[in-house]
């Protein structure tokens, strides 16, 4: 496989807002102050980029979303657009920025994304983006995406044996490592009889399994190698990036507990020349506990169908053998549909987190994004050297 | 049911799509079969989505099956589901080899298993829409 673009992209300025119920709070002001945060990161002024990457929100699409916020910024647009990949789109965002740029397009590209979803009830109610099978399970009562992905539960659980207690872990490790995170949403901290006396929600997942609602956004500013070593942060730069997309629902799925993970990573390990016990950490797109396990298992981190013996005994949590979702993840932290899993690869790779969650000599990082239905999967392998 | 008093959700109908709800509506269930490569899929299309085959005819399938994979809904998303919780969700793999949204009914749903053998029924519920459900078979 082509070596692609490893190590000659590099992200050098990211931005966060807070999470949570952030009342009166447009989707565009979330966009923008996230970009501003970023710009203020890496010490660059609108006008110095020129490029502009936006995910359509959920529940304010617009015909360019991206034209939209490129304005409201005062970006220079040379390149610019939407990307629809549900929650696999801020990960695959990294990967559009740097072929944009390998391609002559454009210098300097900023990638945002955020979303007032905790909030949005209270505001101008707009167009929603459909899935496009709705037609077809909805009337049949399949509502929400906890019940699509609790089909991924009840397969797994009957292909493997996975047990309640095992999801249990997941969220008890994501929700340590929140606790240690004072940025998170969940601050109390949660033991597997605390998760497993929440009620169900989708049984086999309940509620406890479920990623938060969240108001919040995120950005992070991709260039080149070269031109990254200018800017105020240490570069982390982009070794591996992959993406696969293994069906469009439910019904044309051939099986839901294997998903776009093993593909999209193995393009990324490719690219990387790395294999998965050379990471580090992982940020792992986590909509519902049953998605960081099958992940851990399309990535290579343990054997398909161990995820549930993998995840136990507080080997993802803070301090663990292998630190998973060291910002508290959209179980603990905020659901930014991933975009904040990205920031926190960066974070931890420049050590600018609380020295209770840095993950002692993290050089390497992977984040995953995923959408839909397991239906959308995107790699990102980042690190603190380009090769 | 007269359609206005049902309010649960309802599909609009594309093109491509009519012919499955029609024939629901008679009480059949067609599901379409690739000519050229032979392979039965769902949801509805104009082409198919093995190998992009335009002669996608309809072909009556056995209304036979078994539970691929299941959920019980607890949460009611819609104040028209308040009274069902809980209730089965069920991906059901046809004996021809396409899979379909539906419900098993006519057991618990915490006896609804990954293997199961299910066979369709036909739910009336408005004049105009017919639900393939399913039950144990």
């Amino acid at each position: 496989m082509p070596q692609g673009i490893s190590g000659k992209y590099a992200i050098v300025g990211i931005g966060e807002t807070d999470v949570g119920k952030l009342h009166g709070r447009s989707t565009m002001s979330l966009h923008l102050e996230a970009i501003a945060k970023a710009l203020a990161d890496a010490g660059l002024s609108a006008q110095e980029v020129d490029g502009l990457l936006t995910n359509q929100p959920m529940h304010d699409p617009m015909r360019s979303y991206a034209l939209a916020v490129a304005h409201a910024a005062g970006i220079k647009r040379n390149f610019l657009t939407d990307l629809a990949l549900g929650g696999a789109t801020p990960v695959a965002m990294a990967q559009h920025a740097a072929m944009a740029i390998e391609a002559g397009l454009c210098d300097v590209v900023v990638c945002v994304h955020a979303r007032n979803q905790a909030t949005s009830r209270e505001l101008p109610q707009r167009a929603q983006i459909r899935d496009g099978y709705e037609d077809f399970d909805e009337p049949y009562g399949f509502l929400g995406a906890v019940a699509n992905h609790a089909f991924i539960a009840s397969r797994h659980m009957h292909n493997y044996g996975t047990t309640y207690e095992q999801l249990a872990a997941v969220a008890v490790s994501t929700r340590a490592h929140a606790v240690l995170n004072p940025t998170a949403t969940m601050q109390k901290p949660m033991t597997i009889e605390d998760h497993l006396a929440s009620r169900w929600i989708a049984e086999p997942l309940r509620l406890f399994d479920c990623s938060l609602v969240s108001d919040g956004g995120g950005a992070y500013l991709v260039t080149s190698a070269e031109r990254a070593k200018d800017f105020k942060k240490p570069p982390i730069y982009i070794l591996g990036i992959g993406q696969h997309h293994p069906h469009a629902s439910l019904a044309q799925a051939d099986e839901l507990t294997t998903l776009g993970g093993v593909l999209s990573s193995e393009r990324a390990y490719s690219m990387a020349k790395l294999n998965p016990q050379d990471i580090d950490f992982a940020e792992i797109y986590d909509c519902f506990s049953i998605t960081t396990l099958v992940t851990l298992e399309d990535y290579g981190f343990c054997s398909k169908g161990e995820g549930g013996a993998f995840v136990e005994g507080g080997r993802t949590g803070p301090g663990g053998e292998f630190p998973v979702n060291t910002h508290g993840g959209l179980l603990s932290h905020g659901h930014v549909e991933g975009m904040l899993h990205v920031t926190e690869a960066v974070k931890q790779l420049r050590r600018e987190v609380e020295s209770e969650r840095q993950v002692a000599n993290a050089e390497l990082g992977v984040v995953s994004g995923h959408g839909g239905v397991g239906c959308m999967h995107s790699t990102l392998i980042v690190g603190t050297s380009p090769h | 049911m007269p359609v206005e008093t049902y309010t649960k959700p309802t599909p609009q109908m594309e093109p491509e799509a009519i012919p499955f709800w029609e024939y629901l509506r008679q009480h059949e269930m067609h599901i379409q079969n690739c000519h050229a490569c032979k392979k039965w899929f769902f949801p509805p299309s104009t082409h198919c989505p093995n190998c992009l085959a335009e002669e996608v005819p309809w072909k009556p399938v056995a209304g036979t099956g078994k539970v691929w994979a299941w959920v019980t809904m607890h949460q009611s998303y819609r104040p028209a589901y308040k009274d069902e919780v809980p209730y089965n969700l069920s991906i059901i793999e046809l004996d021809e080899g396409a899979k379909v949204w539906a419900n098993v009914v006519e057991c618990q749903p915490e006896d609804v298993q990954i293997g199961m053998d299910v066979r369709v029924r036909y739910d009336d519920v408005t004049d105009d829409l017919t639900l393939a459900r399913f039950v144990p078979a």
